[in-house]
Parts: structure tokens; C-alpha cells; sequence
């Protein structure tokens, strides 16, 4: 890592940038299955421009985010912590959660919110190989009919949805390229 | 526009509605409390829904402002020359070229379109508030899906003056599970909640709640099998372009008691004009004059 290389990769105009990305992100997450390009950003490897626009767009210093796996690096965490001010934290704590799927599991460790305040729960970004409107079929609002997405399993995702109103979101990016599935949607197996 | 960031906001307040309109989509219906901010104007003039609107805007939106359903009314006109001066962004008077449309009291009767967002100013966010005044009740009600309350208010309505009297702010239930007060439009207006496939953002300043309700989500509007729910309007047509479909305002013309009904969404009832429909008032020549 050079010592720059923290320094570098934030959004070039960061206001209206920053609104790009995030009426991207609201657009996957009001229409669970749409994928949406974000781009304008670049954090160090393993994490893609999505991965780095969602962070600099949704992430600061009010936000404790949970580095998971391979995605746990001394160069991310610099990133991070230069562009977003973000206090990093175990997984219990974490107001968003970075990783691959496999690092991320399980889901009971993050914060599903309260039953009075299911708001105060977790999302988590998931960096997945592969990400198409093919797979898994989901139904729910947001959805006029049923949408695909290429999930890395099935039994997760309705284990959270049981749990409605109480459960994490998810954010999937993959390369430039994000898709969401809140808690409200019912997953089934393709 | 110098010296302000792009859409008046700071970053980290953005951020922090943003954060919040993404829970409250993945939630739909649920009231998402926020940190809301002091507006360079006062509570009741729409200072939530102006701070969905900033959170939500790129510089390439199209901007919409209606109050009461008229794009010439004082609220809506000061929003969106806000905006126009805070944010840069277009502004446009047509329902159908807008992108984002902010809204007091209304729905437009031009149906909305996928990819459009329509973000409500609202007064009063929780529906069980004049049944229910504290709020750590009521969110125990709405944790344990508790709304007996509601129906028994209802009820009431029917008990007493034979039908459910409430016009504006009808209390719907959104995907079976919160109820949800749709801001004070008029009952007329909430069929077109249900399966929208417009995103709608709601935004409560003063109450610093958020909530939303994502395209395609499933709306009913609270009733009973033998009483149900009928949006109901004046029983006219428009003074002006002859509409009997549409929403009506009741505008007193005289000391004599006269009156004259007329379209409430001024966009809709200019294009019905322009088009050559002609209401029982409308005057003559005016496309020709404009």
C-alpha cells in the first residue's frame, strides 16, 4: 500500500455525486432485484466502485461499520476511515457490514432491530462473484410481479423475512453494479 | 448558487435522511424517526418533505411542487423557487415530466409512472396519535400490530352518524401490517396508494418521522365488510373543463351564495383545457389570450 493510496478514490463532486449514488441505491432498495450502476468512487482491493459508493454515500462518523473476511484489510480499513470517518466494530454493533457472503454469515449476529424500533437494524453490503436478474424468486413490495436475483442461497433470506418487521437488509454489489432485498421480501428457491 | 451544498442540506445530514428513507422503504409504513433539521422556513409549510425532497435530489431531477393540488399556490411556489435557487434542478408544472413531485394534500389525478417519486409534506405521522397521545404507547400498539383502537373509531363514526365521516387523512393499512396515515389527502385520493408504481416518501418536520411506500406495495384503506370504504368527492363537474372524474375545489364567487366547482390538480385541469374541454364557466377565449 502506498501511503497515498488511502487518500485517493472519494468522489470527485461530492454532493452531487453522493445524490447519484444514493438515488441508485433507493431505486434497487424501492424495487428489490433491479440492478443499478453506481460509480464515481474507488476503495483498495477486494472492494469494487459499488461497494466504495455505497460506503461513501450511506456511511460516516455516526455509523459503526463491521470489515467481515478477506474484506478485513489494513488498506480498506485506511480508506474507510479517511473518506467516511466510520468507527469500525465487531458485528454486533455495526450499523453496516461488508464482506462476502460466506465471511458475513451468520445473520443472528447483527442487529434485527426492536420491535418497537425495527429501524435499528443492520444493512449489509454483500460482495458477491456473480449478480444477474436470474435465480431466486422474489415477491413482495416493491415488486409488481415477481423479480430474479442471483442469491447465494435461499433459506437466509427467509429466515429474515419471517422475522418482518424485525430483520437486516442487504445491499449486493458486484463490480459497478448494486441490487437490494429488504426484509420484506419473500424469497423462494428458483 | 454559491454558498450553500448542493441542495441546501450538509453531507451529514443527507446522510442521515438518506440512512433513514432506505429503512423506512424496507419497512413500508413504518414511521423511522430523524434527526430533523431547523428549514429556512416554518413547521406546517412542508419543512419534512423539503428535507426528503434535498436528500433525494440529483442535479438532473425534474422538480414538481403542488399544494392542494394547485402548482400556483403560495407553498408550492416558494418550494420549488427554493429548490430552483438551493439545488439548480428544473422545475416543470406537468405531472407527467416530473421526476420528483413534492406534494401537500394531494395525488394528481395524471396517473404516475414507474421511476417517479412522490414525496408527501406531513403533518401529523402517527395515525393512533388523537386516540393515543403518548407516543410510547402508540409504538407498542404498532409493535404488537394493536389497532382495535382505530376500528373502534371507526365504528364510532357509524354508531352515530350512520357512515365512517372521516374525509382526509383516512388511516389505510399498508402490506397487512402497519396502519399508516396517508397525510391529510383526501380519501378520494386513496385508491391511488394501493399498487402505485410510483415510489412515495413521506416526511413529518416537526414530528421528525420518515416513512415510505415502495411501488406495487399493497394499501387498503381501513373499513368493515357492511360499511366498506368509499372515496368519495363534491358531486359536480369542473366549472372550468367539465371533468367529473376529478377531485373538485368549492370556490365561493359572490355575497349571494354563489359557488363554482373547479379541478383541484391545476395541471390536469390546464391540459384538459388546452385539449379543448370546456366547463360550464370556462371562459371563452382564454387559450387564445395565453
Amino acid at each position: 500500500m502506498s501511503a497515498a493510496e488511502p487518500l485517493t478514490g472519494g468522489f470527485a463532486a461530492p454532493a452531487p455525486d453522493a445524490a447519484r449514488a444514493f438515488r441508485a441505491i433507493l431505486e434497487a432498495m424501492a424495487q428489490p432485484g433491479r440492478i443499478v450502476r453506481l460509480a464515481g468512487a474507488a476503495a483498495p482491493a477486494p472492494a469494487g466502485p459499488a461497494l466504495a459508493a455505497a460506503l461513501l454515500t450511506l456511511a460516516d462518523g455516526t455509523t459503526p461499520v463491521h470489515l467481515a473476511g478477506d474484506h478485513d484489510t489494513p488498506a480498506l480499513r485506511a480508506w474507510l476511515r479517511f473518506h467516511t470517518g466510520a468507527p469500525l466494530m465487531p458485528r454486533a454493533g455495526a450499523a453496516f457490514a461488508v464482506g462476502s457472503w460466506a465471511a458475513l454469515l451468520p445473520l443472528s449476529d447483527y442487529a434485527a432491530g426492536t420491535a418497537e424500533y425495527p429501524d435499528r437494524s443492520a444493512t449489509l453490503i454483500v460482495a458477491l462473484d456473480r449478480l444477474e436478474p436470474a435465480g431466486a424468486r422474489l415477491t413482495g413490495p416493491g415488486i409488481a410481479a415477481e423479480a430474479r436475483l442471483s442469491l447465494p442461497e435461499t433459506a437466509a433470506f427467509r429466515a429474515n423475512a419471517a422475522r418482518f418487521p424485525l430483520g437486516v437488509d442487504f445491499l449486493f454489489v458486484c463490480g459497478d453494479r448494486l441490487a437490494a432485498l429488504p426484509r420484506s421480501i419473500r424469497v423462494e428457491a428458483a | 448558487m454559491t454558498g450553500y451544498t448542493f441542495a441546501y442540506l450538509d453531507e451529514q445530514t443527507k446522510r442521515m435522511i438518506r440512512r433513514a428513507l432506505l429503512k423506512a422503504v424496507a419497512i413500508p409504513g413504518y414511521q423511522v424517526p430523524f434527526s430533523s433539521r431547523e428549514m429556512p422556513m416554518p413547521y406546517g409549510w412542508g419543512t419534512g418533505g423539503v428535507q426528503v425532497t434535498a436528500a433525494c435530489l440529483t442535479p438532473e431531477d425534474r422538480l414538481k411542487v403542488i399544494d392542494q393540488g394547485a402548482d400556483d399556490t403560495t407553498n408550492a411556489v416558494s418550494i420549488r423557487s427554493f429548490f430552483r435557487k438551493v439545488a439548480g434542478v428544473a422545475t416543470t408544472e406537468a405531472t407527467a415530466e416530473a421526476t420528483i413531485i413534492q406534494t401537500r394534500h394531494r395525488i394528481p389525478e395524471t396517473p404516475l409512472a414507474e421511476g417517479q417519486i412522490l414525496v408527501f409534506q406531513v403533518p401529523i405521522p402517527e395515525p393512533l396519535r388523537f386516540l393515543e397521545p403518548r407516543e410510547t404507547e402508540t409504538r407498542k400498539m404498532h409493535a404488537l400490530a394493536d389497532y382495535g383502537l382505530m376500528h373502534v373509531r371507526l365504528y364510532e363514526d357509524i354508531a352515530r352518524h350512520g357512515a365512517i365521516t372521516r374525509a382526509y387523512a383516512y388511516p389505510v393499512q399498508v402490506e397487512g401490517r402497519y396502519v399508516m396515515d396517508p397525510s391529510p389527502i383526501p380519501k378520494f385520493d386513496n385508491p391511488k396508494l394501493h399498487r402505485s408504481p410510483a415510489l412515495m416518501l413521506f416526511g413529518a418536520g416537526r414530528e421528525q418521522r420518515i416513512y415510505a411506500l415502495p411501488p406495487y406495495t399493497e394499501v387498503r384503506s381501513l373499513d368493515f365488510e357492511d360499511y366498506p370504504f368509499e372515496p368519495t368527492k363534491a358531486g359536480h363537474a369542473c366549472a372550468l373543463c367539465g371533468d367529473d372524474a376529478s377531485y373538485l375545489d368549492e370556490v365561493i364567487v359572490d355575497d349571494a351564495g354563489g359557488r363554482m366547482f373547479v379541478c383541484s390538480d391545476t395541471d390536469h385541469c390546464r391540459s384538459r383545457r388546452a385539449a379543448g374541454r370546456r366547463g360550464t364557466m370556462a371562459a371563452p377565449f382564454e387559450d387564445a389570450a395565453a
